[in-house]
């Protein structure tokens, strides 16, 4: 393999190498077919990418310069291998004649020797080049995931996990083979290329002038090229993340995906993004084998036209024979390696597409930040009771989409008093309970805990004051003992078992397979739904807030079940400030005031006994409910 | 799908958890590539050709540059400088020519063995059974449907081709020098041995290595995808660091996996590249001391050594080909311990014509019937009771039964056996007079319409989720549906039913999400019904509109609804009581009422003493916070 662009100084090229950045970085991600995860794109910042690789590689400088000192010598010990041949045959064989074997061994023992200093370097050269890459690898890898986790619930509904999944997986496998590959190819061809361009120069300035001329057309063709295959290779980026959105979304809805039959849509659908991806690959290489092609096809005219004009420099007597022979000889050798640098230039045209959809997320700023200079709640005296004051505050809000949920409206609720939120489906009640957890922050107004705005806590602190139970019971692979510790990590085994009794969800994990060891499986598929609730109620009364948002956290228990979940509550919400929403109303039962709420606005506010001997809306909810059970 | 895996025993299938990595040799694992390989073996063969051409072209050039210069150049013949000049030109040209046409042959045939394995894959998994699914994590699928799939590509493009070009170049090579000097090509060659044997101690050190490189990729896509699904847990409770260190901690065993692979390398290509230069050193040392004695000719000893020198690359080239051919074998392990699965219908017996179970005329109108109905989960450990210890139930055409039980009874596995999202162990489940097992899949399925109790939305339009239940159903029914669930909210969305719903269905609320998964299950006015808890997260009013609207549905349809309060259990005329593993009473709600305990105690909670008082147990009384 071989083959070069020796067009490139050794400056470019290592502009090149920390450059990763593409020209036109602010182009948006190309319109892939409609589909699952198309959801709005991300705008790079002009030079994100680059900026990005600086600061992966940064840290490793000195690494990387020892790698490329390696290198180096490792290479300039290859080259000394012919010369010590023609050593050996220029004044070994004579001096062996004379029966002096000095010289033989003096060449054979410089031979090995550099045999030796070659192979020992090349061996660390491969470890040090792992190590350095590995280094920037699990650094990307942590960067991506700790900001995908910082980024919003707003952000993570429009982007789709699957996306973020491709960015953390085929974009840095992307980058990984750049890494693994390109660079070792990458520095030996630069060196080889320098050194016979100066010898081109020494031997011949005329001849070897004309020779670097090719620099012009290669340098088009590269440049032709790139530009090309960047544009290829950011539709492969994008294609790659609709295929990887496809396959998760089927295997995470497995169960409706066979029940109603979708298999074959559904391969219809993914063999469109499928098509897509493989069909930029495939142009990716096709436009490869056209670089190829092409700059072979100069290099190899260039040779001929150097060739000739040197033999008609000879025949004018101009040039000497014996250095026109020499010259050809390097001349040719000055080409080889092309196919080496146009596999470098693709793996870094790919891996330059994914850098810059990594840098695209990374640069996404959270729409729900953590704040700069954050401020302590204020501190509980000893014999105070553990809940905190709640203050909406001309709060109002809007999805990204659609229109405004919730109208501005004030509410207040005092420490220690556990409120019931009742009211249609639709009607606002999560989104409520969301803007309490900051899950969202409010369109207009400000949200505060004991007064201190939600947006100056840090999260641990706002952790500490407010944590909400979703209506959505999700469950981590892992043992029901992690499950629920993910409510306090430090928590010991017993406090685990404490709070899973509380509630009574002691017996069902007792009596599973492995009891609290038990693997629940992705997504707690292992356990039954009223399980993974009681597992996710378990969970929040474990990680002890001041402030505990429970939203429908018994709706798919059986009645006994919630009836000893509410039993618990009554001991576990004391003096604890609780958002509790229900469409049964038993829950409400121990609250100690009722808010309903319609269309987004809070309709009717007070005590449970005051609302449902009143005439309004609870009390006719209440009436309904009422007449529902048994 | 593709056949091959089809005629395949699969024996792997029956294993708990994903296989471990075999111990065949690569080679073994790659000729398994061949039916993909198959349709374009001419393409590759067109592509060796062009290589193996480009190469030797490569070898001749050199010899007419030299003609150049010996011939017209050094006898100042400017016509035969011409002539050489043009036919440098001409070979120069051919030579670019191959080198493009050895990618252009394979780049769209490659492309294409790629999407048709991963269009394979994808079309398996989706018929592999749910049980599959429950012991497979999510990334291992994923890893080996993008990166695997991507190492095999690469590994046809490059190594595949390269280890047949340059073993042909270095056996030319050595027959070269064999013809040269056999005595200084014997001390060449001997190296050969022990780096066959150290070749094949790498090859089996660094295969394991890939593998578990590979797995573990596979680990880390799961850690981020469940960390990116449970967003809104990690965000409640603050834990991004938790999650965050434990993905490191898995990216941390990647990266000593990969350095470990790193260190195999560079050891192989120590050998690799050290022990023919000390052949080299040596045969140099003999060979002057032979050209000394005048045994051979200093001219053949320069030949000898520029064609060993030569053969550097092809030499030097085996490390990279060895690691990549490994990870190739791998990665197709990986991808055949999918393909070896066996399919849902892998074991149906003779399937009756999907007509037959309207045809058939003696007990057409039968309903649902299930027969002394057995089943555990596949992963239960072994001496654990059956889940469902002998169900029998009938469900009588047009009928509604309300199926109750304790949380963790065993309601949706029983309501998943229906539609043969599981295979029922033992036992037999009738629609109408026929078995399910003799109805095909896809018609079974049709006839059974289901709402999970966990309404799984599509990132789709609110028509594309309602529409899977019945794919050509027109607007109407679309419209009744919506109507029947009560989801005339979906006309407010900023685009009516176009709406996307996102993600999981979560821009909406849990009882918008429950009713389109609810119309989705009444769109296609199936003949069997199967609704898990359905309006779990309706408000009372909005419950008792879908259960006007939904009575009317349920007038003409046989339909099973697992229910948790009474409200849902009056939506059927008769309740089915399901503990222990079988159906323990049926009746209607007021006699069950009456007549059963438990029945009343699961219904109102209040205890009746007994053995239903036990579960509630002891947590509640002390039921304290823990500190
Ligand atoms: N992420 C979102 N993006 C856009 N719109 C949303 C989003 N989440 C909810 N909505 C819309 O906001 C409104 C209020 O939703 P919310 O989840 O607060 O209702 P809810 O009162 O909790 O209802 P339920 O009882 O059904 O859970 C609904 O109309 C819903 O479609
Ligand atoms: N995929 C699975 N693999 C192994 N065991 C499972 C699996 N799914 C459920 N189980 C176990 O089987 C039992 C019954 O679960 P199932 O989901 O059928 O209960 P359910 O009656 O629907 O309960 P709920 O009222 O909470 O929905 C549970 O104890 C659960 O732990
Ligand atoms: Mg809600
Ligand atoms: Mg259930």
């Amino acid at each position: 393999m071989s083959v070069t662009e020796r067009d490139l100084t050794e400056a470019e090229q290592t502009e090149l190498l920390e450059e990763a950045a593409l020209q036109e970085p602010d182009l948006q991600e190309d319109k892939a077919p409609a589909g699952p995860g198309d959801g709005e794109d991300i705008p790079v910042p002009p030079g994100a990418p680059r900026a990005l690789l600086r600061s992966l590689l940064g840290p490793h400088r000195a690494r990387v310069v020892l790698a490329m000192v390696m290198i180096t010598i490792q290479q300039a010990a290859l080259q000394v291998g012919p010369l010590l041949v023609s050593y050996a045959i220029d004044r070994g064989i004579p001096a062996l004649r004379a029966h002096d074997w000095g010289p033989l061994i003096a060449v054979t023992a410089g031979y090995l020797g550099c045999a030796a200093v070659a192979t020992l370097l090349q061996r660390s050269f491969i470890r040090l080049s792992g190590v350095i890459n590995q280094a920037i690898l699990l650094e990307m890898r942590r960067r991506i995931f700790r900001h995908a986790q910082a980024l919003s619930l707003d952000f993570h509904e429009r982007y789709t996990s699957g996306r973020i999944i491709s960015r953390a997986t085929s974009d840095v496998d992307t980058v990984r083979e750049l890494l693994n590959e390109g660079l070792q190819e990458l520095l030996s061809v630069i060196l080889s290329v320098v050194y016979i361009a100066v010898l081109l120069i020494v031997m011949d300035w005329r001849l070897g002038l004309a020779s670097l001329a090719s620099v012009v057309p290669i340098y088009l063709f590269t440049r032709g090229y790139r530009r090309r295959s960047q544009a290829i290779y950011r539709r492969s980026r994008t294609a790659v993340a609709q295929v990887i959105v496809r396959f998760t979304e089927t295997m995470n809805g497995i169960r409706p995906v066979q029940a109603f039959r979708r298999e074959a849509a559904n391969e219809e659908a993914f063999a469109v993004s499928n098509g897509e991806y493989t069909d930029a690959n495939a142009q990716g290489l096709l436009s490869m084998a056209q670089f190829v092609a092409s700059s072979r096809a100069t290099a190899n005219i260039w040779i001929t036209g150097v060739v000739v004009w040197g033999a008609v420099l000879v025949t004018q007597g101009s040039l000497q024979l014996g250095v026109l022979a020499a010259f050809v000889l390097y001349l040719r050798r000055l080409f080889d390696p092309v196919d080496q640098v146009a596999m470098f230039l693709n793996s870094y045209q790919s891996a330059s597409a994914a850098l810059e959809k990594i840098a695209g997320l990374l640069a996404h700023e959270p729409s729900v930040p953590e704040p700069g200079e954050p401020v302590a709640l204020p501190a509980k005296t000893e014999d105070a009771i553990p809940g905190r004051a709640v203050d909406f505050d001309g709060v109002a809000f809007s999805y990204r989409t659609g229109k405004q949920v919730l109208p501005r409206f004030d509410l207040r609720i005092p420490a220690g008093q556990s409120v019931a939120v009742v009211g249609a489906t639709g009607a606002g009640k999560s989104t409520l309970a969301k803007l309490l957890a900051r899950f969202y922050d409010p369109t207009e107004g400000k949200v505060t805990l004991d007064g201190v705005d939600l947006r100056e806590l840090s999260t641990p602190e706002l952790r500490r004051g407010v944590v909400m139970v979703t209506q959505e019971s999700f469950l981590f692979s892992g043992t029901v003992a992690e499950n629920i510790a993910i409510g306090r990590p430090d928590a010991s085994r017993e406090e685990v078992e404490e709070a899973a009794r509380a509630i009574g969800a002691f017996e069902f994990i007792a009596a599973l397979p492995e009891g609290f060891d038990t693997d629940v499986r992705k997504r707690g598929g292992r356990i039954s739904a009223g399980q993974r609730q009681l597992v996710a109620f378990a969970r929040a009364l474990l990680a002890d807030p001041a402030v505990l948002i429970l939203d429908e956290a018994t709706s798919s228990l059986d009645v006994p079940g919630e009836q000893a979940v509410q039993r618990a509550m009554a001991t576990v919400l004391a003096g604890r400030t609780a958002v509790i929403i229900a469409h049964r109303l038993s829950t409400v039962e121990i609250a100690d005031r009722v808010l309903v709420m319609d269309q987004g606005q809070v309709v009717e506010d007070g005590a449970p006994a005051d609302l449902v001997s009143g005439t309004g809306r609870f009390a006719g909810l209440h009436q309904a409910w009422r007449e529902s059970l048994v | 799908m593709s056949t091959q895996q089809d005629s395949r025993p699969a024996p792997e299938a029956s294993d708990p958890s994903p296989p471990q990595p075999a111990s065949h040799s690569a080679t073994r694992s790659l000729l398994r590539l061949w039916p993909y390989v198959r349709p374009i073996r001419w393409f590759l063969t067109a592509s060796t050709v062009s290589a193996l051409l480009a190469s030797l072209s490569a070898l001749v050039i050199p010899l007419v540059l030299k003609n150049v210069v010996d011939g017209p150049v050094a006898h100042r013949d400017t016509g035969g400088l011409w002539r050489q000049g043009v036919l440098l030109l001409v070979l120069g040209l051919l030579e670019a020519g191959l080198f493009g046409l050895r990618r252009w042959f394979v780049a769209r045939p490659l492309a294409g063995v790629e999407r048709q394995m991963r269009a394979d894959l994808y079309a398996k998994l989706q018929r592999l059974p749910v049980s599959f699914h429950d012991r497979w994590a999510s990334g291992q699928l994923l890893s080996r449907a993008t990166s695997d799939m991507y190492t095999i590509r690469l590994f046809l493009a490059f190594p595949l081709v390269f280890l047949i070009v340059n073993s042909m170049v270095f056996l030319t090579g050595i027959g070269i020098m064999f013809t040269l000097d056999w005595q200084l090509a014997l001390i060449t060659v001997l190296p050969a041995a022990p780096l066959i044997i150290l070749c094949s101690y790498f090859e089996r050190r660094y295969s394991a290595a890939a593998r578990l490189s590979q797995d573990q990729n596979g680990d880390l896509a799961t850690v981020l995808e469940e960390s990116v699904l449970g967003i809104r847990i990690l965000k409640s409770f603050g834990r991004h660091r938790t999650m965050a260190a434990r993905y490191r901690a898995q990216a941390e065993l990647l990266r000593g996996t990969e350095l470990k692979k790193a260190r195999l390398l560079a050891d192989l290509w120590a050998v690799i590249v050290g022990l023919p230069e000390l052949a080299l050193g040596t045969s140099l040392a003999v060979g002057v001391v032979q050209v000394a004695h005048g045994s051979t000719t200093a001219g053949t000893l320069v030949g000898f050594l520029s064609t060993a020198l030569s053969l550097r690359w092809p030499v030097e080239s085996l490390g990279w080909l060895l690691a990549y051919s490994n990870e190739a074998a791998t990665a197709t392990d990986r991808f055949y311990e999918v393909m070896d699965a066996r399919p849902a219908d892998a074991e149906d017996g003779p399937v009756r014509d999907g007509s037959a179970v309207q045809a058939a005329p003696a007990p057409a109108r039968d309903g649902i019937r299930l027969a002394d109905v057995r089943f555990r989960y596949p992963d239960a450990p072994a001496g654990s009771p059956d889940l469902l210890t002998g169900v029998d139930l009938h469900v009588r055409s047009g009928e509604t039964m309300a199926l109750v039980g304790l949380t963790g009874s065993g309601k949706t596995t029983l309501t998943a056996l229906l539609p043969r999202l599981y295979e029922i162990d033992g036992g037999r489940i009738t629609l109408d007079g026929t078995d399910i097992r003799e109805i095909p899949r896809a018609r079974l399925r049709a006839l059974v319409s289901m709402a999970f109790e966990d309404p799984t939305l599509f990132s789709a339009s609110v028509s594309e989720n309602v529409l899977m239940g019945a794919p050509d159903a027109p607007e109407e029914a679309l419209e009744r549906a919506l109507d029947v669930a009560q989801a005339q909210f979906v006309r407010a969305l900023p685009e009516g039913t176009r709406t996307q719903v996102g993600e999981q269905g979560l821009s909406l609320s849990g009882g918008q999400r429950q009713r389109l998964a609810l119309a989705r299950a009444v769109v296609g006015a199936p003949e069997f019904l199967v609704l898990d808890d359905p309006l779990s997260a309706l408000d009372v009013h909005t419950e008792a509109l879908v259960e006007q609207a939904l009575r009317q549905v349920l007038a003409g349809t046989t339909a099973l609804v697992v229910a948790h309060r009474p409200s849902t259990v009056l939506l059927a005329d008769r309740v089915a009581l399901l503990a222990d593993g079988r159906i323990t009473a049926v009746g209607t709600h007021h006699e069950l009422l009456e007549s059963n305990p438990e029945y009343r105690e699961l219904m109102s909670g209040e205890r009746t003493g007994g053995q239903a008082g036990e579960r509630t147990g002891e947590g509640t009384e002390d039921g304290s916070l823990v500190r």
